[in-house]
């Protein structure tokens, strides 16, 4: 059966604050589908909604999986139920190892008995390779002194390694340089398959020519205004987003 | 599949626990009567045989620690009776040399711990202490026949009265505080280490140390002696049962670097909750010796313990590394104090404290540069991790300088968990519990990566037993 995340006329915002006004997105398995849009217009609130960061409130609305709301369940078991999120800033646990860390998710999400350690550490070592990523990541302190680029990366290494069913990448081209690029975006294709939906938050189209997408939603004001297939990345890249401000398309989708 | 994870992580925890928390029935061949006095400190003396100097060293001690008021600052004292303490209690006749020599009673103690195990696996000389005696001692042959010396205290006054005489008590005389004079009076076992000159003990030496009976003070006197160019390596553990009223510990450590030595003392304590801990540790390094300070205080009501340094000579370096960690009802107040009085002098002390369900830590620390003392290079870094609005933590860093060339930095932070680390943290899988742990353990990485790596497992697993049950 086919999975599905699913977002429902959702409301939510911040110390009071609505941000998103009224989100209606389904996203299923094997789709990858892009959101772009101005700053400021809700897109990481979005991802951080979806995977329940306590910081934001749900003033109306849901988040399904499966056609199940979770939208009152703990970060932890939206990650158990197979969602990820690539922050957009990720932040810096200070003396965590990277691959402890990892492997302390990945019982969490695949059980203890999954994967050994040695079988772990293959798993590990082989995304490492794949990202171009310097063996010894692992070893470092989670993000600690990580640059701009490295810390995307270290995300999409995460991702690799706990195969999630839906990946919500919040920016994860930004500060990453243009052979990195090209990198990670073809791992991330990699990825892509009948059995993952993705996410894809960006300002650019560049990132969208590696990954071609299903569909492109833009997100402005809170509100999903336009969707359409992948070509309409590259129209939004020759001309802004001025053009949607146009009343005409105020609340299309 | 993750409520089966969850049950099994438990349980080993609880094993854990259970790994300290016992006790045993001893039945000791020498007990003297509760409280202290003149007699009582004859009667311990003259039971160890003790050459007469030693006797009026403890007459000292004892005149000192009754004239002495009890400490107006640090820790709350008052509950603490010296009428309701055995000052001495003695578990077996002698020091054993095999295992098979330890009683079985006392050697079951020992196993549990771990103890056997980790002497064969990595360790290049064990002594254990139960009570107020070294019941066990052993050292590599290689090392005796480089002229090493790691034995009981006790023995090593009478086996090496010159050498002992020579440097027992002139790092911390008997008048240097209260609890220094209390174990100046009633002081029993202890380690007693000597590194001749250039020999390098590439192996930790570890000593043990157990109280098992309520209501009994530990005093034991650790000296450890290196000659120019040597190093070594000593570690300490310490536990004691839990009991309802509380047991003693004030231990004096000495410890002499000579020039070019280098001596590295780690502390890995965790008494049970009941035990106030009163450790008076002092080293002095001479020209161009290395101490380091590596402790951790879980465990105890209350700890007070101030590991210090003495740069006497010139290129003298210290690294204090200490870690706290209070729990309900517990009350930390640790530090470390450098005092150089030499140029080009280095220190460098570390400390970080966790406190959680009301429990209290404080940072107290002397950072002294003395006349004379040029080109020093001193930095302290005090760290406080809260994790609930009930614990608490204060910083009292005392730094005095006395030449303007000095390089001293001064850095203290006090943090709780960021809500965006629990958010990273679980949004990847972890349970609320693992991702405070986790962080909490991030915290302390930098104390715990300089354990050897058994040690540092075993700290590991100390702090989660402490974490237990912090959160919802
Ligand atoms: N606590 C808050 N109170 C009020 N407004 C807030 C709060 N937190 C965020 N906002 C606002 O919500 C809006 C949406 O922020 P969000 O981070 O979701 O934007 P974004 O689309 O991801 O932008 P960018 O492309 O710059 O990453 C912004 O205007 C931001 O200033
Ligand atoms: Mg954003």
């Amino acid at each position: 059966m086919k999975r599905t995340l699913q977002i429902v006329d959702l409301h939510a915002g911040r110390d009071g604050k609505e941000i998103l006004k009224g989100i209606n997105l389904v996203i299923n398995q094997g789709e990858v589908h892009a959101i772009m849009g101005p700053n400021g217009s809700g897109k990481s609130t979005l991802s951080n909604v979806v995977m329940g960061n306590p910081k934001y409130q749900i003033m109306s609305g849901d988040v399904r999986l499966d056609g199940e709301s979770i939208a009152k369940l703990a970060p932890n078991k939206r990650a158990h139920r197979g969602l990820f999120l690539g922050m957009q800033y990720p932040v810096e646990v200070s003396g965590v190892k990277l691959g402890s860390f990892m492997k302390a998710a990945y019982n969490q999400v695949h059980g203890p008995d999954a994967l050994d350690v040695a079988g772990f550490m293959e798993l590990v070592e082989e995304n490492t390779k794949l990202l171009n990523m310097d063996s010894a990541f692992a070893g470092r302190y989670v993000n600690e002194g990580f640059s701009g680029g490295e810390k995307k990366k270290a995300e999409i290494l995460q991702m690799l390694v706990l195969k999630p069913a839906f990946a919500i990448l919040d920016e994860t081209d930004s500060g990453l340089d243009i052979d990195a690029l090209k990198t990670v975006a073809r791992a991330i294709d990699a990825y892509r398959g009948p059995d993952v939906g993705i996410l894809l938050i960006t300002h650019y189209q560049r990132l969208l020519r590696y990954i071609k997408p299903d569909f492109v939603h833009v997100l402005m004001g809170g509100k999903i205004v336009l969707t359409g297939g992948g070509d309409l990345a590259e129209k939004l890249e020759e001309l802004g987003y001025g053009w949607l401000k146009d009343e005409k398309y105020a609340g299309a989708t | 599949m993750r409520g089966r994870h969850r049950t099994t992580a438990k349980q080993i925890v609880d094993e854990d626990y259970s790994a300290y928390d016992f006790k045993d029935d001893i039945e000791y061949l020498y007990k003297t009567k509760k409280g202290l006095r003149e007699s009582i400190v004859d009667e311990i003396s003259k039971l160890k045989g003790e050459p007469e100097w030693m006797t009026r060293f403890r007459h000292r001690a004892y005149e000192h620690f009754v004239k002495r008021p009890l400490p107006t600052w640090g820790g709350d004292l008052s509950a603490l009776d010296f009428e309701n303490i055995t000052y001495y209690a003695k578990p077996v006749e002698r020091v054993g040399k095999s295992w098979e020599d330890v009683p079985e009673a006392i050697k079951k103690t020992f196993d549990r711990l771990g103890i056997p195990e980790a002497e064969r696996k990595f360790l290049a000389g064990v002594g254990a202490q139960y009570e107020s005696e070294v019941v066990y001692h052993s050292l590599r042959k290689e090392l005796e026949e480089k002229g090493v010396i790691f034995m009981g205290t006790d023995s090593a006054l009478k086996e090496y009265p010159e050498i002992f005489r020579k440097h027992f008590g002139t790092i911390v005389p008997p008048e240097d505080n209260k609890f220094a004079a209390l174990n100046s009076a009633v002081w029993s076992g202890g380690s007693f280490v000597y590194i001749p000159e250039g020999v390098v003990v590439d192996q930790p030496l570890q000593a043990y140390f157990r109280i098992n009976a309520e209501n009994v003070g530990q005093f034991e006197r650790t000296l450890i002696i290196a000659e120019p160019h040597s190093r070594v390596h000593y570690i300490e553990g310490c536990t004691a049962p839990v009991y309802a009223s509380a047991s003693l510990h004030a231990a004096v450590v000495e410890v002499i670097a000579k020039e070019g030595a280098h001596i590295r003392y780690t502390t890995l304590q965790n008494w049970s909750k009941d035990v106030y801990n009163l450790v008076t540790k002092r080293a002095h390094a001479h020209k161009d010796a290395t101490v380091e300070w590596v402790d951790a205080n879980t465990g105890s009501r209350l700890t007070m313990k101030y590991p210090s340094v003495y740069l006497m000579g010139p290129g003298a370096r210290t690294d204090v590394l200490s870690v706290t960690f209070a729990g309900r009802g517990q009350h930390q107040d640790a530090g470390a104090k450098a005092i150089h009085l030499a140029p080009h002098t280095q220190s460098r002390i570390v400390s970080k404290s966790v406190s959680k369900d009301g429990g209290r830590t404080t940072y107290r620390g002397h950072l002294r540069v003395a006349r004379g003392a040029r080109n020093v290079v001193a930095s302290v870094r005090c760290d406080a991790l809260m994790l609930d609005a009930q614990s608490r933590s204060d910083t009292y860093p005392y730094i005095e300088i006395d030449e303007d060339d000095a390089t001293v930095t001064h850095e203290a932070t006090v943090g709780r968990i960021g809500d965006e680390q629990m958010f990273y943290l679980m949004s990847r899988g972890l349970t609320e519990n693992e991702a405070v742990n986790m962080i909490v353990l991030g915290f302390l990485e930098m104390f715990t990566k300089e354990l050897p790596m058994e040690y540092a497992v075993e700290f590991n697993r100390l702090i989660k037993l402490e974490m237990e049950g912090s959160v919802g």
